[in-house]
């Protein structure tokens, strides 16, 4: 056998020349995956079986409320209290981010207090907070500052549980996305706001065309999550007598004792509105992702709906 | 000749206290091509990022034909800073061409060089697309309008910044380093749509490194060191025959 003359490691050459190809070798083997595959296999099975057969569960009584009026009232009210909430922190949010941003001392200033006080202390606290507001304010009254009042109302009429619970979360999460927006707004380049800028752009019109939309790639995962949270975040109304899931589902197993059936109710019925969420924020992801790789996209759901896209641009291109 | 369509006086420029630019005066005529050379923090790029309002001046002035860039003279003499607003008007008669091309991600190749003329010269869509189309032609990559700027080598990311600059009819082009962040092998394929420019009677000032390009398309060189104008003239009389030792030391190491 021949060894190559080396200064540092001899290499043996192989003992014969046979010619090799690569292309059909087989996989690596992998002993620990497959013990792995197993004992994940187990415990799902496990789990099941759990699910299945433990009458603690309730099964039966987990069908009958899914689908009854007050669960039904509940999951509307946290949709609405979601929603409005979200609405509130999304456009509250923008402006403080745009204020934060601003070469305006004063804007900057009361855009950071804003945020500091908001985001420092607990969600729920606030919550109480508002919908106490009549013990700190008991009139709220509209007119000149230190002169005549025009319209007054007292506090307690005006902040139902309700209103305090819009107000709650959505000032709580005008704080968290203005920070989502400023971080999204400071990742763009320097030298794209710079050719905007060189092309005669007006800065409204850098914002909406060049900054935002380059924004939104690294915007819309952590508003996603923020508003999965504001979701599951509505539950805290239920401290202060907002008729929301949660508290539709205490309302009845308080009656019937049966916790763990209506707190799966509950759970059937966030997970299937966070799943949607899920799937609204792939398609929004999709759309920001324009041009953001040499390839296009990366994973196999994203590959087909592009070429389905692809073939519908080339149809329309044919016809006209 | 012709009156000049840039005129820079006494133009300073100070970065916290550093002083960058030390009163440069410089004209630039109808459809010359002036090619500004120094080593890096000669002040070069900064100088042209003053012309078009990217950096403030400390001191000096800008005249872009009748425009003062940046400033309004007021009765009684006042000089008065423009809105960001206002400055954007101005700048619409000043093209710039980056050394990172700095263009749209999120647009396609047409979209980057029709929305210019689309969103401020109020051009209708047809004759944007036109235009945009016949520029694209102009730089050799009317192939590749549908395209998103990533998917372009370097060389072919340029041109379309030169079609997106050239879309708005300025001016006056600036160049700052056009050439610099691209493979040895693009670099050519620029400088040819640069030079084709310059000889279509194009106005334009190029902060560059190619001295090739410099000698064989300028018709003005201005050589900087340490914020100020060392000395100009002819590509030949700068590169063959300057009589100042830091120009011939620069033209000595570059050209090796």
């Amino acid at each position: 056998m021949a060894t190559l003359p080396s200064s540092q490691t001899d290499i043996e050459l192989p003992a014969t020349q046979q010619p090799v190809d690569v292309a059909r070798a087989r996989s690596p083997r992998r002993p620990a995956t497959w013990v792995l595959s197993i004992i994940t296999v187990v415990v799902a099975v496990q789990l099941l079986h759990l699910l299945l057969t433990n009458p603690n569960f309730e099964w039966d009584v987990v069908a009958q409320y899914l689908n009854s009026e007050t669960v039904l009232q509940g999951v509307v009210m946290t949709l609405f209290l979601t929603v409005t909430a979200m609405t509130i922190g999304l456009v509250l949010g923008g402006i403080l981010a745009v204020c934060r941003l601003s070469d305006n001392a004063l804007l900057r200033a009361l855009a950071s207090s804003y945020i500091w006080f908001f985001r420092g202390t607990p969600q729920l606290v606030q919550l109480i907070f508002w919908f106490n507001i009549g013990l700190l304010v008991p009139v709220l009254s509209i007119g000149i500052p230190f002169g005549p009042t025009f319209a007054s109302i007292e506090s307690n009429t005006l902040v139902t549980p309700l209103l305090a619970a819009i107000v709650g979360l959505g000032l709580h999460d005008a704080a968290y996305q203005a920070e989502i927006y400023r971080a999204g707004l400071i990742s763009v380049d320097e030298g794209q706001l710079e050719a905007a800028k060189a092309l005669g752009m007006k800065p409204v019109r850098v914002f909406f065309r060049i900054q935002l939309p380059q924004a939104m790639r690294f915007i819309v995962p952590p508003t996603f999550n923020s508003i999965i949270a504001l979701v599951k975040g509505t539950s805290l109304v239920s401290v202060i007598g907002g008729a929301e899931l949660l508290f539709s589902v205490k309302e009845i197993y308080s009656q019937t004792y049966q916790t763990v059936p209506l707190l799966i109710v509950a759970s059937i019925w966030y997970l299937f509105i966070t799943t949607v969420l899920n799937g609204v924020q792939f398609f929004i992801e999709r759309h920001y992702g324009r041009g953001s790789s040499r390839n296009g996209a990366s994973s196999l759901v994203v590959r087909f709906l592009d070429r389905r896209a692809a073939e519908r641009n080339l149809n329309r291109g044919m016809e006209s | 000749m012709t009156p000049p369509v840039l005129r820079i006086s006494g133009l300073r420029k100070q970065f916290s206290g550093v002083e960058v630019l030390k009163g440069i005066d410089l004209e630039v005529h109808v459809g010359e091509t002036v090619a500004i050379l120094g080593s890096s923090g000669s002040g070069k790029s900064t100088l042209l990022r003053c012309v078009n309002c990217l950096e403030v001046p400390s001191g000096g002035s800008i005249w872009l034909g009748d425009e003062l860039m940046g400033y309004r003279q007021e009765s009684g003499g006042t000089v008065r800073r423009l809105t960001e607003s206002q400055i954007a008007v101005q700048r619409r008669k000043v093209g710039m061409v980056f050394q990172n091309f700095n263009l749209f991600p999120h647009w396609t190749v047409l979209q980057n060089i029709a929305d210019g003329p689309r969103s401020i010269l109020k051009l209708s869509k047809a004759e944007a697309i036109e235009r945009s189309m016949t520029l694209l032609t102009r730089v050799g990559l009317a192939d590749r309008a549908n395209a998103y700027p990533r998917q372009l080598s370097g060389g072919q990311q340029q041109r379309v910044a030169i079609a997106r600059a050239l879309a708005l009819e300025p001016a006056v082009l600036l160049f700052d380093e056009p050439t610099s962040a691209l493979d040895p092998e693009n670099v050519g394929e620029v400088t040819d749509v640069m030079a084709a420019l310059a000889a279509s009677g194009a106005t334009m000032l190029v902060v560059t490194h190619e001295l090739g390009f410099a000698r064989a398309a300028a018709d003005r060189v201005v050589f900087m060191d340490g914020g100020v104008i060392l000395e100009q003239g002819t590509p030949t009389e700068v590169f063959d025959y300057s009589q100042e030792p830091r120009t011939r030391e620069f033209m000595r190491k570059t050209l090796v």
